[in-house]
């Protein structure tokens, strides 16, 4: 039987607001535990939650950026459940009216592009974290990450294989780091993925049974897990088995899913609308001060990036990958004018040395200028590619400016005939039976005579010219 | 006692006739000769209040005192207090210290008003006679065999006994009125979100609202214009112009419309309470009043409705006492699971127990619509009557309690009977109205009874007027019981 793969996500994404959603207490990342927990977040008797505007600002700016509908009146709810790293005994959620509802995400796998609509997008706070090690068998909380506000974004079960899945969680991952709501740091839990996975027969209408995989925190384990629940399910159906709806984890060490809880053992979360908040209200003029606010977005930046800088689709979705990438990009192009050759510089040369580097294109050494004037010495003929990648070495070492850098190392491309043909008229003359053998009509002694020509400039020759001169004189 | 008035207090203050430390002393004199047999309190702490009587008096010394400065009053144990114990009346909190102060705290504090100390109270504000304290009950001073009414049982039998010159107290579904009607003292449950719940412990989020609890109208009026005010950290207070109550003490009543609700004077009311209800009308009808007779017919479902609606907030909001953090931890337990089921096991009393179970179920998956969403739809209805109302009247008038107070133990098997106290105070904190007590007579066995106003949203200063100007034609709010006098 042939099998369809149908998967949902969920990704919790931490906003990058400086206070708690629901306090004043800081949310940056690695202080000593509870040092960031105050009144309201370890939830002592009488203590009220606050909503932070800026929370709510940052839901609106992904409601835009994906099309969505912003519910003018959202409500939040309490998701009530007993966990010691949860204080209030239920945490503050969004259930029946959500701030975000709808709007749609573009991928591209293997070339084809493909729409994923989302389901919604609701505002909440995250728990804490228990801490199981160095406590002598007891259990140690810290309440640090409690009130941290997080927008759940949840899409459609519109996608088809693991690959549609990873490439639905980067475009999310760039967009929501790209508007700034998020810092996109998957190391630190800022972007948690869970996947809905279920299968059934090609050609059949109602879903498979779900399992849920919960907490994947990079693109690979993400790809690796849903690879393996797709297996298990299929093994599981085909040698006659049923899939029970399941909540399970992924263990990367022995890249299988395991089952964390079944649907019996589900909670009953007692939603209703928490009191202790009025419904929130988004009016026009806070709506379009935001948007206003927005920078442009990855999928028109592409489209402009192949209608103004002539690069390729495929090439102005890989430069749009982030907003410092695609800013990078376009400060080049603009350096220089030349929108090609800065995508391929940008995509290729600079790209290569940062991954071995292992540094991020904001930490990138040579600056977009720098970049920009290097491409515009190539065009202008004072430089050839090879030299170029030289002087591209001596700016990443930080070895000054460009024309610094040729000045210094004596690397401009010699572009005086007069210089070029008394080398030439050297070579030729140390070289006799490579002209012998040439006017013979062996081609490859002409390139044995070039290859003597570029050593003996030092490869500042320009090759066209050595070519034309060469040829001049042999005739 | 004398005269205690708030405003005689202070003005005996500022003319220096006596210190804050003096009157504060004089007070908590009276309360270890009394609270023994009363059981008002939970905390007293004389050290603590006279150096907060010093502060005021050295205010007062500088020039800098307010309307109350000087003044002390007692704090229901529902409010944290920084630095005393504050229990909320359960084994649950018995050794919880809290490390800040309620914004109502506060407030006193900014006005030189000292704490005299944390008054008794229903578990967790949840009762109508005080005996569901973990602390004991409270006894009526009019007669210690009998209930003083809850949940702000202690506030009231303090200041009725003269333990204080005023209380705070915070009323959910009565829980200021009733016992203030049962006690003989005046108590004022402002309109929803007028007064700061930062601080307040929460029993149902939607319908806690503290208020002031003295002998006369004008002692909640001053009071209140202390409590009240916009504070940030409650996103359900109102950000209004500040207002002073005692602006419309001394107003005649000319012209006043009464509204009598048909409803409130129907069976199962005490023909006594009916009675002194009766005669307290015919007052207001001397002083210048008309009545007219209102019907709010849904009010007869806010009962069921309020066991459905508060049990469901309270079930949430007593989530957070887990043992872990701070309060009650069963000193045995096999896992995390026995952990917290032993320790809401020992640290709730049955009551709260009974609510936090009634509330999980009527919010549990599949009842969720018959129960919680139903009731809130009521509860709609039931303010819609009161809108209607008030466009006949000004203020409603009725009983506060169908009867008056009953003996202890003598409706604590049977919960359904004890919540029908509060048939009349609970449609005010659905629909979010002010609402206040004031005696206005005695049964047949010397015991108060209460006569209830509602008024509309914000009209707490021609409210408490009304009751003013009743007052200063009657005698019932100065009334003290003999046997303490």
């Amino acid at each position: 039987m042939k099998w369809e793969t149908v998967i949902g996500l969920e990704v919790h994404t931490q906003l990058a607001t400086k206070s708690k959603i629901f306090s004043g207490s800081s949310t940056a990342f690695g202080a000593a535990p509870n040092t960031q927990a105050n009144a309201v977040d370890i939830a002592l008797p009488g203590v009220l939650p606050v909503l932070n505007k800026g929370a709510v600002e940052c839901a609106i700016k992904f409601g835009l950026a994906i099309g969505a509908t912003l519910n003018r009146v959202n409500v939040f709810d309490r998701k009530n459940y007993f966990y010691p790293d949860l204080p209030k005994g239920y945490q503050i959620s969004q259930l029946a009216k959500p701030i975000v509802e709808g709007g749609a995400l573009k991928i591209v796998v293997d070339g084809v592009e493909k729409t994923v609509n989302l389901t919604r997008a609701h505002m909440e706070e995250d728990a804490g974290k228990s801490l199981h090690e160095d406590f002598h068998g007891m259990t140690g909380i810290d309440l640090n990450r409690a009130g941290t506000p997080l927008l759940e974004i949840v899409s459609e079960p519109e996608m088809r294989s693991s690959a549609e899945a990873v490439a639905y969680a980067r475009a999310l991952h760039t967009l929501v780091t790209w508007i700034g709501i998020c810092d996109g740091n998957m190391q630190e839990g800022s972007f948690r993925v869970d996947a809905n996975v279920s299968v059934r027969p090609v050609g059949q209408t109602e879903f498979g049974t779900r399992r849920e995989i919960k907490n994947l925190n990079s693109f690979r384990f993400l790809q690796q897990a849903i690879d393996y629940e797709v297996r298990w399910q299929i093994e599981t159906l085909e040698d006659g088995g049923r899939i029970e709806q399941a909540t399970v984890l992924f263990d990367p060490d022995t890249g299988e899913t395991r089952m964390m809880r079944s649907k019996e053992d589900a909670h009953d979360y007692r939603y209703f609308p928490d009191p202790d908040l009025l419904p929130v209200k988004l009016d026009e003029p806070w709506i379009e001060s935001v948007r206003a606010a927005l920078p442009e977005l990855p999928a028109a930046m592409q489209v402009r990036f192949q209608n103004d800088y002539g690069v390729s689709a495929y090439d102005a979705t890989v430069l749009t990958g982030s907003r410092a990438l695609a800013d990078y990009f376009e400060a080049t192009a603009r350096a220089c004018g030349q929108g090609k050759l800065a995508a391929n510089w940008v995509m290729g040369e600079l790209s290569a040395a940062l991954n071995k580097a292992e540094l991020d294109i904001a930490q990138s050494p040579v600056s977009a200028t720098q970049l920009g004037t290097l491409i515009a010495r190539i065009q202008d003929g004072t430089l050839s590619g090879k030299l170029a990648k030289q002087v591209f070495e001596g700016l990443w070492e930080g070895a000054g400016e460009v024309d610094a850098i040729i000045e210094a190392r004596g690397l401009k491309q010699m572009s005086d005939s007069g210089e070029l043909e008394k080398i030439i008229d050297e070579v030729l003359a140390a070289n006799p039976k490579s002209v012998e053998e040439f006017r013979a009509g062996k081609e490859k002694a002409f390139n044995a005579l070039v290859g003597q020509v570029m050593k003996a400039s030092r490869g500042k020759a320009n090759p066209t010219q050595v070519n034309e001169l060469l040829k001049g004189k042999l005739q | 006692m004398s005269d205690t008035s708030l405003s005689t207090l202070a003005a005996q203050l500022a003319a220096k006739q006596v210190s804050s430390r003096e009157l504060a002393q004089t007070y908590l004199d009276r309360i270890a000769a009394l609270n023994p047999s009363i059981n008002a309190f939970i905390t007293v702490d004389p050290e603590k209040t006279l150096l907060e009587a010093a502060a005021a008096d050295a205010l007062i010394a500088a020039g800098q005192a307010g309307p109350l400065t000087g003044v002390p009053i007692a704090h229901k144990d529902i409010f944290c207090t920084d630095g005393w114990l504050t229990t909320c009346g359960s084994k649950m909190l018995h050794n919880f210290v809290a490390p800040y102060d309620a914004h109502v705290i506060q407030r006193f504090k900014a006005a030189g008003m000292p704490s005299l100390g944390k008054t008794n109270m229903d578990e967790f504000a949840m009762g109508s006679s005080n005996e569901t304290s973990y602390y004991g009950a409270v006894k009526n001073p009019w007669d210690t065999a009998r209930v003083p009414g809850g949940s702000s049982g202690g506030a009231a039998a303090c200041v009725a006994a003269r333990m204080a010159p005023a209380a705070t107290g915070t009323d959910t579904g009565g829980s200021i009125r009733q016992p203030a009607a049962f006690t003989g003292i005046t108590g004022l449950k402002p309109t929803y979100g007028l007064v700061s719940r930062y601080g307040m412990i929460a029993f149902a989020s939607s319908l806690d609202q503290a208020g002031p609890m003295a002998p006369s109208a004008e002692d909640c009026a001053l009071l209140l214009n202390v409590m009240t005010g916009f504070d940030p950290n409650d996103s359900t207070s109102l950000e209004r112009d500040k207002e002073d109550y005692t602006r419309d003490l001394g107003k005649p009543l000319t012209g006043l419309r009464v509204g009598l609700p048909r409803e409130f004077f129907a069976e199962g009311l005490n023909n006594e309470v009916a009675a002194a209800v009766d005669a307290a009308v015919e007052e207001l009808k001397k002083l210048g009043a008309t009545t007219v007779e209102i019907s709010l017919a849904n009010s007869k479902l806010a009962i069921p409705v309020y066991y459905v609606l508060a049990p469901a907030e309270a079930s949430s909001n007593l989530s957070r006492f887990d043992g872990v953090r701070y309060g009650y931890r069963a000193p045995d337990y096999a896992s995390l699971d026995d952990m917290y089921c032993k320790t809401r096991a020992q640290g709730f009393g049955a009551e709260v127990k009974r609510r936090i179970l009634i509330g999980a179920y009527v919010l549990s998956h599949g009842y969720y619509d018959a129960y919680y969403l139903q009731a809130q739809k009521i509860r709609r209805l039931i303010a819609d009557d009161f809108n209607e109302a008030f466009k006949v009247c000004d203020v409603i008038l009725g009983p506060t309690a169908p009867g008056t107070a009953f003996k202890l133990g003598e409706k604590s098997d049977d919960p359904v009977e004890m919540y029908l106290n509060d048939l009349y105070t609970i449609p005010a904190n659905l629909a979010g109205l002010p609402g206040m007590s004031l005696p206005c007579g005695f049964d047949s066995q010397g015991l108060p009874i209460g006569l209830q106003l509602v008024g509309n949203y914000f009209s707490e200063a021609k409210m408490l007027n009304v009751a003013h100007q009743y007052q200063r034609a009657t005698d019932w709010h100065t009334r003290q019981p003999e046997a303490l006098q």
